[in-house]
Protein backbone atom coordinates (compact mmCIF):
# COMPACT_ATOMS: atom_id res chain seq x y z
CA UNK A 1 0.00 0.00 0.00
CA UNK A 2 1.37 3.52 -1.21
CA UNK A 3 0.05 6.52 0.56
CA UNK A 4 0.19 9.27 -1.31
CA UNK A 5 2.42 12.14 0.23
CA UNK A 6 4.60 15.01 -0.86
CA UNK A 7 8.29 14.21 -1.12
CA UNK A 8 9.14 15.85 2.38
CA UNK A 9 9.62 13.35 5.44
CA UNK A 10 7.80 14.51 8.15
CA UNK A 11 10.28 16.70 9.86
CA UNK A 12 11.80 19.80 8.26
CA UNK A 13 15.19 19.20 7.67
CA UNK A 14 18.14 20.75 9.78
CA UNK A 15 19.77 23.92 8.83
CA UNK A 16 23.34 21.89 9.11
CA UNK A 17 24.23 18.69 7.77
CA UNK A 18 27.42 17.44 8.64
CA UNK A 19 28.88 14.40 6.14
CA UNK A 20 31.95 13.34 6.07
CA UNK A 21 33.94 11.05 3.85
CA UNK A 22 35.54 9.47 6.50
CA UNK A 23 32.75 8.95 8.55
CA UNK A 24 29.00 8.21 8.03
CA UNK A 25 27.76 9.14 11.88
CA UNK A 26 29.35 9.38 15.59
CA UNK A 27 28.60 5.27 15.59
CA UNK A 28 30.84 5.30 13.14
CA UNK A 29 33.31 6.77 14.33
CA UNK A 30 33.26 5.12 17.70
CA UNK A 31 33.40 1.79 16.36
CA UNK A 32 36.92 2.33 14.15
CA UNK A 33 38.22 3.93 17.35
CA UNK A 34 36.97 0.75 18.78
CA UNK A 35 38.66 -1.33 16.17
CA UNK A 36 41.94 1.14 16.26
CA UNK A 37 42.69 0.41 19.74
CA UNK A 38 41.91 -3.24 19.36
CA UNK A 39 39.98 -2.91 22.65
CA UNK A 40 36.49 -5.57 23.37
CA UNK A 41 33.21 -3.95 22.44
CA UNK A 42 31.72 -5.23 24.99
CA UNK A 43 34.28 -4.32 27.84
CA UNK A 44 35.48 -0.69 26.09
CA UNK A 45 37.60 1.11 28.50
CA UNK A 46 35.21 3.97 28.36
CA UNK A 47 37.53 6.51 29.48
CA UNK A 48 40.37 6.24 27.32
CA UNK A 49 37.73 6.21 24.52
CA UNK A 50 36.06 9.18 25.48
CA UNK A 51 38.79 10.69 25.46
CA UNK A 52 39.75 9.82 21.57
CA UNK A 53 36.62 10.30 20.48
CA UNK A 54 36.63 14.15 21.68
CA UNK A 55 40.04 14.52 20.05
CA UNK A 56 38.87 13.15 17.18
CA UNK A 57 35.99 15.37 16.63
CA UNK A 58 37.70 18.35 17.64
CA UNK A 59 40.65 17.08 15.10
CA UNK A 60 37.48 16.97 12.27
CA UNK A 61 36.22 20.39 13.86
CA UNK A 62 32.98 18.28 14.29
CA UNK A 63 33.07 20.38 17.49
CA UNK A 64 29.51 21.94 16.73
CA UNK A 65 27.88 19.18 14.82
CA UNK A 66 25.41 18.39 17.08
CA UNK A 67 25.12 14.11 16.50
CA UNK A 68 28.62 14.18 17.24
CA UNK A 69 28.16 16.08 20.59
CA UNK A 70 25.60 14.43 21.32
CA UNK A 71 27.47 10.91 21.17
CA UNK A 72 30.49 12.84 23.09
CA UNK A 73 28.13 14.11 25.79
CA UNK A 74 26.17 10.33 26.28
CA UNK A 75 30.22 8.91 26.10
CA UNK A 76 31.04 11.60 29.42
CA UNK A 77 27.45 10.86 31.28
CA UNK A 78 28.66 6.72 30.89
CA UNK A 79 32.49 7.46 32.17
CA UNK A 80 31.03 9.76 34.90
CA UNK A 81 28.85 6.74 35.52
CA UNK A 82 31.49 3.84 35.76
CA UNK A 83 33.50 6.01 38.44
CA UNK A 84 30.27 5.79 41.08
CA UNK A 85 31.66 3.57 43.74
CA UNK A 86 29.66 -0.08 43.80
CA UNK A 87 30.10 -2.97 46.28
CA UNK A 88 31.17 -6.09 44.84
CA UNK A 89 28.37 -8.36 43.85
CA UNK A 90 25.72 -5.73 44.35
CA UNK A 91 22.86 -7.08 42.79
CA UNK A 92 20.48 -4.58 40.06
CA UNK A 93 23.94 -2.89 38.65
CA UNK A 94 23.30 -2.33 35.33
CA UNK A 95 26.60 -1.87 33.36
CA UNK A 96 25.99 2.14 32.21
CA UNK A 97 27.59 0.76 29.10
CA UNK A 98 25.12 -1.74 28.08
CA UNK A 99 22.72 0.69 25.46
CA UNK A 100 25.85 2.00 23.86
CA UNK A 101 27.04 -1.79 23.49
CA UNK A 102 23.69 -2.53 22.17
CA UNK A 103 23.63 0.45 19.95
CA UNK A 104 26.67 -0.16 18.11
CA UNK A 105 25.97 -3.93 17.36
CA UNK A 106 22.94 -2.44 16.07
CA UNK A 107 24.80 -0.41 13.86
CA UNK A 108 27.93 -2.39 12.89
CA UNK A 109 25.24 -5.35 11.72
CA UNK A 110 23.70 -2.52 9.56
CA UNK A 111 26.99 -1.88 8.05
CA UNK A 112 27.21 -5.88 7.25
CA UNK A 113 23.73 -4.78 5.74
CA UNK A 114 25.62 -1.80 3.85
CA UNK A 115 28.44 -4.22 2.44
CA UNK A 116 26.34 -6.61 1.02
CA UNK A 117 23.43 -4.22 -0.85
CA UNK A 118 26.75 -2.35 -1.87
CA UNK A 119 28.23 -5.49 -3.43
CA UNK A 120 24.63 -6.50 -5.04
CA UNK A 121 24.47 -2.45 -6.45
CA UNK A 122 27.98 -2.81 -7.52
CA UNK A 123 27.05 -6.07 -9.73
CA UNK A 124 23.81 -4.52 -11.01
CA UNK A 125 25.22 -1.47 -12.36
CA UNK A 126 27.62 -3.52 -14.25
CA UNK A 127 24.80 -4.67 -16.86
CA UNK A 128 22.94 -1.59 -18.94
CA UNK A 129 19.24 -2.42 -19.02
CA UNK A 130 17.33 -1.56 -22.44
CA UNK A 131 16.77 1.50 -20.97
CA UNK A 132 16.96 2.90 -17.70
CA UNK A 133 13.37 4.00 -16.47
CA UNK A 134 11.89 4.85 -13.50
CA UNK A 135 9.44 2.62 -12.97
CA UNK A 136 5.48 4.42 -13.45
CA UNK A 137 2.22 3.06 -12.66
CA UNK A 138 0.63 4.70 -16.09
CA UNK A 139 1.65 3.25 -19.09
CA UNK A 140 3.80 4.95 -21.48
CA UNK A 141 1.68 7.45 -24.16
CA UNK A 142 2.25 5.15 -27.56
CA UNK A 143 3.44 7.58 -30.54
CA UNK A 144 1.52 8.49 -33.02
CA UNK A 145 0.98 6.12 -35.81
CA UNK A 146 1.19 8.57 -39.04
CA UNK A 147 2.25 7.51 -42.59
CA UNK A 148 3.41 10.67 -45.08
CA UNK A 149 0.28 10.12 -47.37
CA UNK A 150 -2.23 10.68 -44.44
CA UNK A 151 0.41 14.02 -43.36
CA UNK A 152 0.04 15.34 -46.81
CA UNK A 153 -3.29 14.71 -46.97
CA UNK A 154 -4.33 16.99 -44.11
CA UNK A 155 -1.79 19.57 -45.51
CA UNK A 156 -4.11 19.48 -48.54
CA UNK A 157 -7.67 20.17 -46.58
CA UNK A 158 -5.78 22.37 -44.32
CA UNK A 159 -5.11 24.42 -47.84
CA UNK A 160 -8.20 23.58 -49.67
CA UNK A 161 -9.96 25.04 -46.25
CA UNK A 162 -8.19 28.03 -46.47
CA UNK A 163 -8.37 28.91 -50.75
CA UNK A 164 -10.75 31.89 -50.11
CA UNK A 165 -9.88 33.53 -47.41
CA UNK A 166 -12.58 36.27 -46.93
CA UNK A 167 -10.71 39.78 -46.84
CA UNK A 168 -12.07 42.86 -45.78
CA UNK A 169 -11.75 45.74 -47.88
CA UNK A 170 -11.24 48.91 -45.03
CA UNK A 171 -11.98 52.18 -47.39
CA UNK A 172 -10.94 54.88 -45.31
CA UNK A 173 -13.26 57.74 -44.77
CA UNK A 174 -12.03 61.02 -43.12
CA UNK A 175 -14.28 63.46 -41.65
CA UNK A 176 -14.84 66.51 -43.94
CA UNK A 177 -14.85 68.91 -41.37
CA UNK A 178 -13.76 71.50 -43.70
CA UNK A 179 -16.93 70.53 -46.00
CA UNK A 180 -19.15 71.17 -43.25
CA UNK A 181 -17.85 74.60 -41.69
CA UNK A 182 -18.65 75.82 -45.67
CA UNK A 183 -21.59 74.30 -45.12
CA UNK A 184 -22.40 76.22 -41.73
CA UNK A 185 -21.12 79.63 -42.55
CA UNK A 186 -22.99 79.17 -46.30
CA UNK A 187 -26.03 78.66 -44.23
CA UNK A 188 -24.98 81.53 -41.57
CA UNK A 189 -24.57 83.87 -44.38
CA UNK A 190 -28.02 84.04 -45.17
CA UNK A 191 -29.54 83.97 -41.96
CA UNK A 192 -28.05 84.69 -38.54
CA UNK A 193 -29.05 82.04 -36.61
CA UNK A 194 -30.09 78.43 -37.24
CA UNK A 195 -31.18 74.83 -36.20
CA UNK A 196 -29.26 71.53 -35.76
CA UNK A 197 -31.67 69.98 -39.13
CA UNK A 198 -30.66 73.21 -40.89
CA UNK A 199 -27.03 72.32 -41.12
CA UNK A 200 -27.21 68.23 -41.13
CA UNK A 201 -29.75 66.49 -43.55
CA UNK A 202 -32.39 64.49 -41.90
CA UNK A 203 -30.97 60.95 -43.42
CA UNK A 204 -27.22 62.17 -42.81
CA UNK A 205 -24.35 59.66 -42.52
CA UNK A 206 -22.49 59.37 -39.34
CA UNK A 207 -19.92 60.58 -40.81
CA UNK A 208 -21.53 63.90 -41.75
CA UNK A 209 -23.14 64.08 -38.25
CA UNK A 210 -19.73 63.99 -36.61
CA UNK A 211 -18.14 66.74 -39.28
CA UNK A 212 -20.84 68.99 -38.98
CA UNK A 213 -20.46 68.41 -35.01
CA UNK A 214 -17.11 69.49 -35.25
CA UNK A 215 -17.52 72.00 -38.03
CA UNK A 216 -19.95 73.77 -35.09
CA UNK A 217 -17.22 73.21 -32.32
CA UNK A 218 -14.61 74.47 -34.23
CA UNK A 219 -16.52 77.48 -35.23
CA UNK A 220 -17.45 78.32 -31.99
CA UNK A 221 -14.24 78.42 -31.06
CA UNK A 222 -13.10 80.78 -33.18
CA UNK A 223 -16.20 82.67 -32.26
CA UNK A 224 -17.37 82.82 -35.46
CA UNK A 225 -20.95 81.42 -34.05
CA UNK A 226 -22.27 80.98 -30.75
CA UNK A 227 -24.10 77.62 -29.88
CA UNK A 228 -26.92 77.68 -27.27
CA UNK A 229 -29.40 75.26 -25.88
CA UNK A 230 -32.98 76.19 -24.07
CA UNK A 231 -32.67 72.90 -22.15
CA UNK A 232 -31.71 69.42 -21.73
CA UNK A 233 -32.40 67.82 -25.35
CA UNK A 234 -34.24 70.55 -26.88
CA UNK A 235 -32.82 71.99 -30.31
CA UNK A 236 -29.38 73.60 -30.33
CA UNK A 237 -29.44 77.05 -31.74
CA UNK A 238 -26.74 78.30 -33.97
CA UNK A 239 -26.56 82.09 -33.82
CA UNK A 240 -24.10 84.15 -35.86
CA UNK A 241 -21.74 86.11 -34.32
CA UNK A 242 -19.71 88.20 -35.95
CA UNK A 243 -21.66 89.46 -39.47
CA UNK A 244 -20.22 87.71 -42.50
CA UNK A 245 -16.46 86.33 -43.15
CA UNK A 246 -14.24 86.93 -40.23
CA UNK A 247 -11.52 87.50 -42.33
CA UNK B 1 14.49 -20.77 -31.60
CA UNK B 2 10.65 -22.03 -30.46
CA UNK B 3 7.98 -19.44 -31.55
CA UNK B 4 7.33 -19.09 -27.91
CA UNK B 5 11.02 -18.08 -27.00
CA UNK B 6 10.78 -15.44 -29.92
CA UNK B 7 7.96 -14.00 -28.87
CA UNK B 8 9.28 -13.70 -25.17
CA UNK B 9 12.18 -12.20 -26.72
CA UNK B 10 10.21 -9.47 -28.63
CA UNK B 11 8.43 -8.70 -25.52
CA UNK B 12 11.41 -8.02 -23.13
CA UNK B 13 13.20 -6.21 -25.64
CA UNK B 14 9.87 -3.74 -25.59
CA UNK B 15 9.75 -3.63 -21.97
CA UNK B 16 11.46 -0.53 -20.60
CA UNK B 17 11.59 -2.69 -17.18
CA UNK B 18 11.70 -5.64 -15.63
CA UNK B 19 8.52 -8.33 -17.07
CA UNK B 20 7.52 -10.95 -14.06
CA UNK B 21 6.59 -14.49 -14.83
CA UNK B 22 2.94 -13.47 -14.39
CA UNK B 23 3.05 -10.84 -17.01
CA UNK B 24 4.89 -12.79 -19.75
CA UNK B 25 2.03 -15.51 -19.42
CA UNK B 26 -0.38 -12.53 -20.74
CA UNK B 27 1.60 -12.99 -24.00
CA UNK B 28 0.23 -16.35 -25.09
CA UNK B 29 -3.04 -17.58 -23.11
CA UNK B 30 -2.20 -21.23 -24.52
CA UNK B 31 1.01 -21.38 -23.14
CA UNK B 32 1.65 -23.75 -19.74
CA UNK B 33 3.41 -22.62 -16.98
CA UNK B 34 5.82 -25.44 -18.11
CA UNK B 35 6.25 -24.31 -21.22
CA UNK B 36 6.65 -20.45 -20.20
CA UNK B 37 9.66 -21.32 -18.49
CA UNK B 38 10.94 -24.02 -21.13
CA UNK B 39 10.98 -20.93 -23.43
CA UNK B 40 12.74 -19.15 -21.08
CA UNK B 41 15.37 -20.96 -20.21
CA UNK B 42 15.54 -21.52 -24.08
CA UNK B 43 15.97 -17.92 -24.73
CA UNK B 44 18.75 -17.57 -21.84
CA UNK B 45 20.49 -20.86 -23.00
CA UNK B 46 20.35 -19.16 -26.55
CA UNK B 47 21.58 -15.83 -25.31
CA UNK B 48 24.57 -17.53 -23.54
CA UNK B 49 25.81 -20.28 -25.88
CA UNK B 50 25.52 -18.51 -29.32
CA UNK B 51 28.08 -15.54 -28.15
CA UNK B 52 25.70 -12.68 -27.49
CA UNK B 53 26.52 -9.31 -26.05
CA UNK B 54 23.36 -9.44 -24.08
CA UNK B 55 22.24 -12.09 -21.38
CA UNK B 56 18.67 -13.03 -19.81
CA UNK B 57 18.00 -12.10 -16.58
CA UNK B 58 15.73 -12.54 -13.61
CA UNK B 59 16.54 -9.56 -11.12
CA UNK B 60 14.68 -6.67 -9.88
CA UNK B 61 11.39 -8.77 -9.98
CA UNK B 62 11.11 -9.63 -13.45
CA UNK B 63 12.92 -10.91 -16.92
CA UNK B 64 15.20 -8.29 -18.45
CA UNK B 65 17.65 -8.90 -21.54
CA UNK B 66 20.90 -6.91 -20.04
CA UNK B 67 24.37 -6.14 -21.63
CA UNK B 68 27.35 -8.36 -20.33
CA UNK B 69 29.62 -7.03 -17.18
CA UNK B 70 32.53 -6.85 -19.97
CA UNK B 71 31.33 -4.45 -22.29
CA UNK B 72 30.22 -1.81 -19.66
CA UNK B 73 32.89 0.47 -19.19
CA UNK B 74 33.26 0.74 -22.75
CA UNK B 75 29.82 1.42 -23.54
CA UNK B 76 29.66 4.11 -20.80
CA UNK B 77 32.64 5.52 -21.90
CA UNK B 78 31.12 6.16 -25.55
CA UNK B 79 28.55 7.94 -23.52
CA UNK B 80 25.76 5.43 -24.98
CA UNK B 81 24.64 4.71 -21.66
CA UNK B 82 25.55 5.89 -17.92
CA UNK B 83 25.21 3.72 -15.14
CA UNK B 84 23.39 4.75 -11.97
CA UNK B 85 25.18 7.31 -9.52
CA UNK B 86 26.80 5.66 -6.45
CA UNK B 87 24.82 6.16 -3.54
CA UNK B 88 26.83 7.90 -0.35
CA UNK B 89 27.60 6.06 2.61
CA UNK B 90 24.84 8.02 4.39
CA UNK B 91 22.32 7.03 2.02
CA UNK B 92 23.27 3.67 1.88
CA UNK B 93 23.07 3.09 5.66
CA UNK B 94 19.79 4.19 5.65
CA UNK B 95 18.93 2.66 3.05
CA UNK B 96 20.22 -0.42 4.49
CA UNK B 97 18.77 0.05 7.64
CA UNK B 98 14.99 0.76 5.61
CA UNK B 99 15.31 -2.53 3.79
CA UNK B 100 16.20 -4.51 7.20
CA UNK B 101 13.39 -2.67 8.75
CA UNK B 102 10.82 -1.88 7.08
CA UNK B 103 8.24 -0.49 7.64
CA UNK B 104 10.62 2.12 9.63
CA UNK B 105 9.94 6.06 11.01
CA UNK B 106 12.63 8.32 10.54
CA UNK B 107 13.03 8.75 14.47
CA UNK B 108 14.17 4.66 14.52
CA UNK B 109 15.90 4.94 11.95
CA UNK B 110 17.79 8.07 13.39
CA UNK B 111 18.39 6.03 17.02
CA UNK B 112 20.78 3.28 14.65
CA UNK B 113 22.64 5.46 12.65
CA UNK B 114 22.96 8.44 15.20
CA UNK B 115 22.46 11.24 12.93
CA UNK B 116 19.72 12.98 11.69
CA UNK B 117 18.64 11.55 8.43
CA UNK B 118 15.59 13.48 7.01
CA UNK B 119 17.96 15.10 4.16
CA UNK B 120 19.04 11.39 2.81
CA UNK B 121 15.25 9.96 3.52
CA UNK B 122 14.50 13.00 0.75
CA UNK B 123 17.27 12.18 -1.26
CA UNK B 124 15.90 8.32 -1.22
CA UNK B 125 12.41 9.29 -1.92
CA UNK B 126 13.37 11.26 -4.84
CA UNK B 127 15.23 8.87 -6.12
CA UNK B 128 12.71 6.03 -6.05
CA UNK B 129 14.45 3.59 -3.75
CA UNK B 130 11.73 4.00 -0.90
CA UNK B 131 8.26 5.10 -0.22
CA UNK B 132 6.19 5.86 2.61
CA UNK B 133 3.89 2.38 3.25
CA UNK B 134 2.33 4.15 6.03
CA UNK B 135 1.67 5.29 9.16
CA UNK B 136 3.17 4.39 12.46
CA UNK B 137 1.25 4.27 15.97
CA UNK B 138 2.00 6.89 18.54
CA UNK B 139 2.74 10.60 18.38
CA UNK B 140 2.08 12.30 15.66
CA UNK B 141 1.70 9.35 13.51
CA UNK B 142 5.01 8.94 12.08
CA UNK B 143 5.61 8.32 8.47
CA UNK B 144 6.79 4.95 7.71
CA UNK B 145 8.90 3.91 5.06
CA UNK B 146 9.58 0.98 3.01
CA UNK B 147 11.53 0.07 -0.02
CA UNK B 148 10.05 0.09 -3.89
CA UNK B 149 10.54 -2.42 -6.89
CA UNK B 150 12.81 -0.06 -8.25
CA UNK B 151 14.83 -0.78 -4.89
CA UNK B 152 14.68 -4.58 -5.77
CA UNK B 153 15.76 -3.44 -9.66
CA UNK B 154 18.76 -1.23 -8.73
CA UNK B 155 20.33 -3.94 -6.04
CA UNK B 156 19.95 -7.46 -8.47
CA UNK B 157 17.06 -8.93 -6.33
CA UNK B 158 14.14 -10.89 -7.03
CA UNK B 159 12.90 -10.62 -3.47
CA UNK B 160 13.52 -8.66 -0.44
CA UNK B 161 13.61 -12.39 0.87
CA UNK B 162 16.94 -12.63 -1.58
CA UNK B 163 18.60 -10.30 0.67
CA UNK B 164 21.01 -12.47 3.69
CA UNK B 165 19.24 -12.75 6.77
CA UNK B 166 20.08 -10.07 9.83
CA UNK B 167 21.30 -13.25 12.29
CA UNK B 168 23.57 -14.70 9.47
CA UNK B 169 25.64 -11.47 9.46
CA UNK B 170 29.18 -12.17 11.19
CA UNK B 171 27.90 -9.44 14.14
CA UNK B 172 24.71 -11.32 15.36
CA UNK B 173 22.78 -8.91 17.92
CA UNK B 174 23.34 -10.35 21.50
CA UNK B 175 20.89 -9.87 24.11
CA UNK B 176 23.06 -8.24 26.83
CA UNK B 177 26.88 -7.65 26.80
CA UNK B 178 28.62 -10.07 28.92
CA UNK B 179 29.12 -9.23 32.50
CA UNK B 180 31.40 -7.10 33.58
Amino acid sequence: MTVPIDLSPDAPPPSFVVELPEYAGPLDLLLSLIRDEKVDIYDIPIARICEQFLARIHDLGLNEAADYLEMAARLIRIKAQMLLPRSAGEEGWEDPRAELVRRLLEYQQIREAVDVLEKLSEDRRSRFARSYIPVSNAPPVAPLSLSLAELLAAVDRVLRAAREPVLHDIVPRALDVDGAIETVRAVLALRSSALWRDIVRGNAEPWEVLSALLALLELARRGELRLAQSRPFASVEIVRESPGEAA
Amino acid sequence: MSPLAKLLEAALFASARPVPTEELAVLDPDASPAALQAALDELREHYDTDGHGVELSDIGGGWQILTRPEYTETIERAQLALRPTRLTAASLETLAIIAYRQPIGRAEIEEIRGVNVAAVLRSLLERGLIEATGRGEGLGRPLLYGTTPQFLEQFALRHLDELPRADEFAVALRAEPRPV
